[in-house]
Order: structure tokens, then sequence, then C-alpha cells
């Protein structure tokens, strides 16, 4: 009844072809891999002296969660959380612990406010966007005098990068179910 | 938008419990998260062998577009000559720049080669880098300042070693993995390099601040001699870095010293050469514990 490759209202438009499905791989699979590309992004040849870029492995975690609600799993924040502090530079497991405490709060905005519109989820993202950077930083490991002028930038980015990367994920939404050829 | 169908649980128990076992579940994630965070925050280079082999595994992908960052600035750069002589204007200020630091840099070795002819007759050997890499990549969204470095152990690296571009001072080697190592610079606010005036011998700590600049603070309190637009050089002590590369410039006095400017700002270097440990004597005297006899 709810296949979740087959969503109704998808159904009504686009109508199935003959030889073409979607595939399982990518509509599963698509969500995981973005926000892991996300994670990698310390890698990019970019070598800032101030740390101003959103921490863009979050950024699409929260947006798969707010924008396609139902996709990742209560537990999706360990392993990729896992799979973020690899690269991060922060102290191990502190993606692992914050990014599974932000989809538990995600799911009890959800509880209280099932019927959302964007500018809502921009508020919750927001809000734990703030949270996220501030606990980062406390967990960081590294001395804290002069965090609050370095933050402050990076909050604001992230916030406002927020619209953008929901946009980028609605079209990630619309190619994770895009049908492919089925034989040959 | 609304959740789906499947998450309202309604009357059906396998519903219910499959709410119920997401939550345990993810309450469960973020504990192992919790401990694993207080452990690495105790031993910060437990986890290191796992965050290495996984930076190995990219750092391929880097490497490339460290390549890439390279290049398109020389394409650009010669666009630019073609229409402008800006790049040319550009690159000779860049030269004056270098050439600045050089000076001070040489004021800094006159003056210690003085210092040194006077105490006793000392023969310094030529210092050979032990790897000539790129700076693949830095974590850019965390308060913490790394950077990733496209040579590893393979290449000679070994924790500790202190990493120089041309303009001065990048950082010290932190972790090392097969083929990439991470990089301490000397923005984190863990750094601290010991350094003095390029003139004289005025000596100080050089701290790093997390925002791009650094904090001096002076050994010897009292009148604070330094003025705006001195040049600090490493002073050698520790054992780590050799003396007299170049590292900051001070830009704002207070009261325990000034805030400094990085010389060789990380997002500018393409290559760097990493050095090997000064004096590792020194460096090993220092961490052996007390008691153990010296080499």
């Amino acid at each position: 009844m709810n296949d979740p490759l087959r969503p109704p209202m998808r159904q009504a438009n686009y109508r199935g072809q003959i030889n073409r499905a979607h595939s399982p791989v990518l509509a599963g699979g698509t969500p995981w891999a973005t926000i892991m590309l996300g994670s990698l992004a310390p890698v990019l040849p970019v070598i800032p002296a101030v740390p101003v870029l959103p921490p863009l492995g979050f950024l699409l975690l929260l947006g798969w969660r707010l924008v396609r609600p139902g996709l990742l799993p209560l537990w999706a924040g360990v392993p990729l959380g896992l799979f973020d502090d690899l690269f991060s530079g922060q102290p191990f497991g502190s993606a692992i612990l914050l990014w599974s405490l932000a989809l538990i709060a995600v799911e009890l905005v959800e509880a209280r406010f099932p019927w959302r519109g964007f500018l809502h989820d921009w508020q919750a993202a927001a809000a734990l966007i703030i949270l996220y950077i501030v606990a980062s930083a406390v967990f960081s490991g590294g001395k804290l005098s002069v965090a609050p002028l370095v933050l402050g930038p990076q909050i604001l980015l992230s916030i406002l990068s927020y619209p953008i990367v929901a946009q980028m994920i609605a079209l990630f939404d619309r190619m994770r179910l895009a049908r492919i050829r089925k034989i040959g | 938008m609304a959740p789906p169908n499947a998450k309202r649980s309604g009357f059906s128990r396998r519903a219910q419990y499959s709410i119920f076992t997401g939550y345990v579940l993810a309450g469960i994630g973020a504990l192992i998260g919790g401990v694993l965070l207080i452990v690495s925050l105790r031993d910060p280079h437990f986890f290191s062998g796992p965050r290495m082999d996984a930076m190995d595994a990219v750092a391929p992908v880097g490497k490339a577009g460290a390549v890439v960052r390279t290049e398109s600035k020389g394409l650009l750069g010669t666009v630019q000559g073609y229409l402008s002589a800006g790049s040319r204007n550009a690159r000779l200020r860049e030269e004056v720049e270098l050439a600045r630091i050089r000076l001070a840099e040489a004021d800094a070795v006159r003056n210690e080669n003085q210092r040194l002819k006077a105490l006793l007759k000392l023969t310094e050997e030529e210092i050979k880098p032990v790897a000539m890499a790129r700076l693949i990549g830095g974590t850019s969204s965390s308060t913490r300042r790394f950077a990733f470095l496209s040579a590893g152990k393979k290449d000679g690296v070994a924790p500790g070693m202190p990493v120089r571009s041309a303009r001065g001072l990048v950082g010290r080697v932190l972790e090392v993995g097969d083929s990439s190592a991470r990089v301490l610079l000397l923005t984190d606010s863990e750094s601290m390099v010991p350094v003095r005036r390029a003139r004289d011998n005025v000596i100080a700590f050089a701290e790093g601040r997390a925002d791009g600049s650094l904090r001096l603070r002076l050994v010897n309190l009292g009148i604070n001699p330094i003025r705006a637009g001195d040049i600090f050089v490493t002073s050698g002590a520790g054992g780590l870095y050799r003396p007299g590369i170049a590292v900051a410039m001070a830009t704002r006095l207070n009261k325990d010293g000034a805030i400094a400017r990085l010389l060789s700002d990380p997002a500018a270097t393409d290559f760097v050469v990493v050095d090997a440990i000064w004096k590792s004597v020194a460096v090993k005297a220092v961490t052996a514990p007390p008691g153990t006899p010296l080499p």
C-alpha cells in the first residue's frame, strides 16, 4: 500500500513507461551518498584561516530529514556521524552524538507540529544549526576564548544557506526517483 | 510537509514498536557517540588509525583538486596578463612581499650568527627537507584548524615535523597515514610556537586564536617593546622548529604582547616543505618520562 518506491502522488504525475523503472539503489542510497559527499567537504582544496564554511554534511542531513521525512531512519545519525568524524577535524564521536540528538530533536518537532511550511522547517533548521555549531565548538577540544567572534559568521552563513540546500535536496530527490532502463 | 502515513502509529502495535525501537536505537547511538567523544577528548590520537586510513583513501581526489586549484590560478593569471598588466603587477607585489620576509629572516640569521660566533665555534649542518608536498585541504567548518598533506609515512613524514611554505611556517605534522598526513596549523588554538623578534631577542610565544590570527605572549613581562609591523621568527626553543623561520607580523598591541597576522596563509600556499625535527634529542628529552637516560 505505501510502497516507498512508488508514492501515490508520483504514480499519478509520472506514469511508468515500458522498460523504465526506479532503481532501488538510487532511491534508497541517494540521501546517504549525498550526505557523505557533504561530509567530505574538508577534502576540497579550500583551506580557510577562519572556519566560515557551513558544516555541509550536517546541513544535508537536516535538509533530507526536513524536506523528505521518512527516508532516513531515526538511527541514521550514527553511521553518517561516524563518517563525518573521520574528516571533520572534530574529536571522534562528536558528530555521532550531535547528529543522533539532532535527528531525535527533528522527530520531536515533527510530532508536535505535523503540518509545517517551509518557514517552519527553516526555523527548526536554524535552531538546530545554532545549537550544533556551538556544541561542536564546545566539544572541539580547543580553547574557547575567541570562539564567539569566529562562530557568528559561520552560524549566519549556515542558516542562510539552508534554503539553497533544501532546493538542492529537492533536485536530488527528483534524481532519486528517475526512471532508468531496466533491461539492456 | 506532513509526515507520511507510515509515521503515524495509531493503534497498530507493530508501528508503535517500530517507532519506539527507532528512538531506542538513536538514543543508544547518541550514548555511544558521547562515550567515544569523551575517550577522544582524553586522548586525541586514540582514533587516529581509522581517521588516517580514511584520509589515505580520499587523498588522491584531494590531490587532483589541489592541482586544479593551482593550475586554474595559473590559467587565470595568463588570461589577465593578456588583458592587462595587472597580473604582473600582482606578481611583483608578491615578490616584494616575499623579499621583505626574506630580508627579515636574513636579519634574524645574521643576528644569530653573530651571537653564536661570539659564544662558541659552532658549525651548522646543511638542512635537507624531508618531503615536498601539497596541502590538499583543511577543516573548513570546525573550530579546530587542521590541514591535510599529500605526503605520509611512505615519504618519511613523522609526527612533530615542521611544515613550512616559501613565506614561512605553516604548522607541524600531527598524525601520519601511509600517503597523507594531518597538519596542526599555527592558527589552531592548541598550537604554540616559541618565537623571537627578527631584529633582536625579544622572545615570546605565538599562540593560535582560531580566527586566523596569532596571539604573541611575551615571556619577559614589563614594558611592551613590540611595535606594529615587527616580524617574528621561530626561536628554536623546544627543539621542534629550527630558528629563523618567519612566523607572523605584529598588527595590534595589547597588554602582554600583541595580536599578529600569519605570514604564510595556508589558503595561499600550493607546495609546502616538511622539515626534519630540528633537535630530536631535545624533543625526546622533553617527552621521555623523568629518570630515563638521555641518548
